[in-house]
């Protein structure tokens, strides 16, 4: 028995990770899945309904159609670049949930497979990490359409990072933490309940923060690094087979965790409406678990909101021109970021004077 | 601690594995015809002219050093974004939100100038 534990106590980490690892996978064929389906039902067609019921096995048959084809890498690709853009790119989209807080646990502590102090600033720092897997995509390629793919990517995502990491500075004068944990219970307020979510304390700071996602995450109305009638296929032009493939998995990876990074930021995290009123209730009556799992659920039900809402987005409004996308970064969300900052800053200061915070 | 970050770096290295893996199948698995024209460059259909290693629009390199210089401006205010309402607690707020007024007014004139420049005017 005491083996046994100590055999546990060795491998429930790698088991975890393991299993969040699959749980993200599962996920992205799932977006894939709606994708097709809510784009279908918007443009009124059905969509994928042949492989398994209602067509729910589609993305699985698309992995494995993807894994039996060709793997081709041009005579004039860097070889080794070409092969470490996807990796790169994959293993940024799948090791940002490791320091999210998917729950409270009763004991009031963080639901996370690692509860670092500096949380916010790690989601930031590894989200900045992926232009690297774009720009080499591009680069690597040889290919005209990849390398301007690439750049124009570059250029894009570097912009909306700067008004991103100001909105997220307005939430962190609020919260006073650069953890995500601190900063969900931050918004977590017993007689006001959603309506201290910071999406009503900071509504600029949401818009701002949504848009800089959306951008980030390279979708349309941003979808300009993969314009189809301009550029091809944009950086992932040369990628065939399972490197493509690994590209579409990181990029509805990606979807997910804006949907969590938004969700955490602004819409109260793992928080249930109203929860102060009735969590005393759960903990007293021993169903801590219960409560936590509630949570849990009722955080996924928020990124899956956020998700759809991204696909409805991409389905609905038509692309950018490039100067529009930029004058819009540059020339009007980070000023309003910057001034949104002040403007918490003197609500949190005026708040104070009069003793209400 | 720097032990809290132990989850987080295996995490990455599962990824990794998990990337590799991804890779290494679909090498075994796929098949392998290797042709000229499959592994040329795709220019539309046309033989590739030139090369994709060309210069490129200076514009780039401007947007990436404006960003440079905004994005450790901005990193500036994080230390004081965290410990703001905690200066205000113990009366020394307003001070420091003058200081930070003062460097965004700074960061501001930066961006106008550059703006009133044409460096982010792309046509």
């Amino acid at each position: 028995m005491a083996t046994l534990q100590a055999i546990w106590e060795f491998i429930d980490l790698p088991l975890v990770i393991f299993g969040m690892l699959n749980g993200f996978l599962i996920t992205a064929s799932l977006l894939v899945y709606a994708e097709r389906k809510v784009s279908a039902y918007i443009q009124e067609r059905n969509g994928p309904d042949r492989v398994g019921p209602v067509g729910l096995l589609q993305p699985f048959a698309d992995v494995f159609k993807l894994i039996f084809k060709e793997d081709i890498v041009p005579t004039k690709a860097t070889g080794f670049i070409h092969s470490l853009a996807p990796t790169l790119m994959v293993i940024i989209a799948m090791s940002t949930g490791a320091v999210i807080p998917w729950a409270r646990t009763p004991s009031g502590e963080a639901l996370a497979v690692a509860d670092v102090g500096v949380s916010l600033l790690v989601v930031l720092a590894m989200t900045s990490i992926s232009v690297y897997g774009v720009t080499l995509a591009g680069w690597s390629s040889n290919s005209k359409y990849s390398l301007l793919g690439g750049l124009r990517s570059s250029a894009q995502m570097i912009s909306y990072e700067l008004a991103m990491g100001a909105a997220a500075i307005s939430v962190v004068v609020m919260a006073q933490s650069l953890n995500l944990f601190h900063i969900v219970e931050n918004q977590n307020h017993a007689e006001f309940g959603i309506l201290s979510w910071n999406i009503f304390r900071n509504p600029i700071g949401f818009i701002v923060f949504a848009v800089c996602a959306l951008a980030e995450t390279n979708r349309a109305p941003f979808d300009l690094p993969e314009a189809e009638q301009e550029l091809v296929g944009g950086y992932h032009t040369e990628y065939s087979g399972m490197k493509f493939g690994m590209f579409f998995l990181a990029e509805y990876v990606n979807l997910w965790v804006a949907g969590i990074f938004i969700s955490t930021m602004f819409l109260g995290g793992y928080l249930l409406p109203w929860e102060g009123l009735y969590s005393g209730w759960f903990l007293e009556n021993g169903l801590g678990g219960l409560f936590t799992f509630l949570q849990v659920l009722c955080f996924l039900a928020k990124v899956a909101f956020i998700a759809f809402c991204f696909i409805w987005i991409r389905w609905t409004i038509p692309r950018f021109k490039y100067n529009q996308l930029m004058n819009l970064g540059w020339k009007y969300l980070l000023p309003i970021s910057i001034a949104n900052i002040m403007l918490i800053a003197l609500i949190v200061v005026v708040f104070n004077q009069f003793g209400w915070a | 601690m720097l032990t809290d970050f132990v989850p987080l770096f295996l995490m990455i290295a599962m990824a990794l594995g998990l990337a590799m893996s991804l890779l290494k199948l679909a090498e075994w698995l796929g098949p392998k015809r290797p042709r000229a024209i499959k592994a040329s460059a795709y220019e539309s259909g046309m033989d590739p002219v030139g090369t994709a290693r060309d210069r490129y629009s200076v514009k780039f390199y401007l947007v990436g050093m404006i960003f440079i210089v905004f994005d450790v401006e901005i990193v500036f205010m994080y230390p004081w974004a965290v410990s703001f309402r905690h200066f205000l607690a113990n009366g020394g707020g307003l001070g420091s939100l003058a200081v930070i007024s003062v460097f965004v007014v700074i960061l501001l004139v930066g961006l106008l100038y550059d703006i009133k420049k044409g460096g982010l005017d792309w046509d």
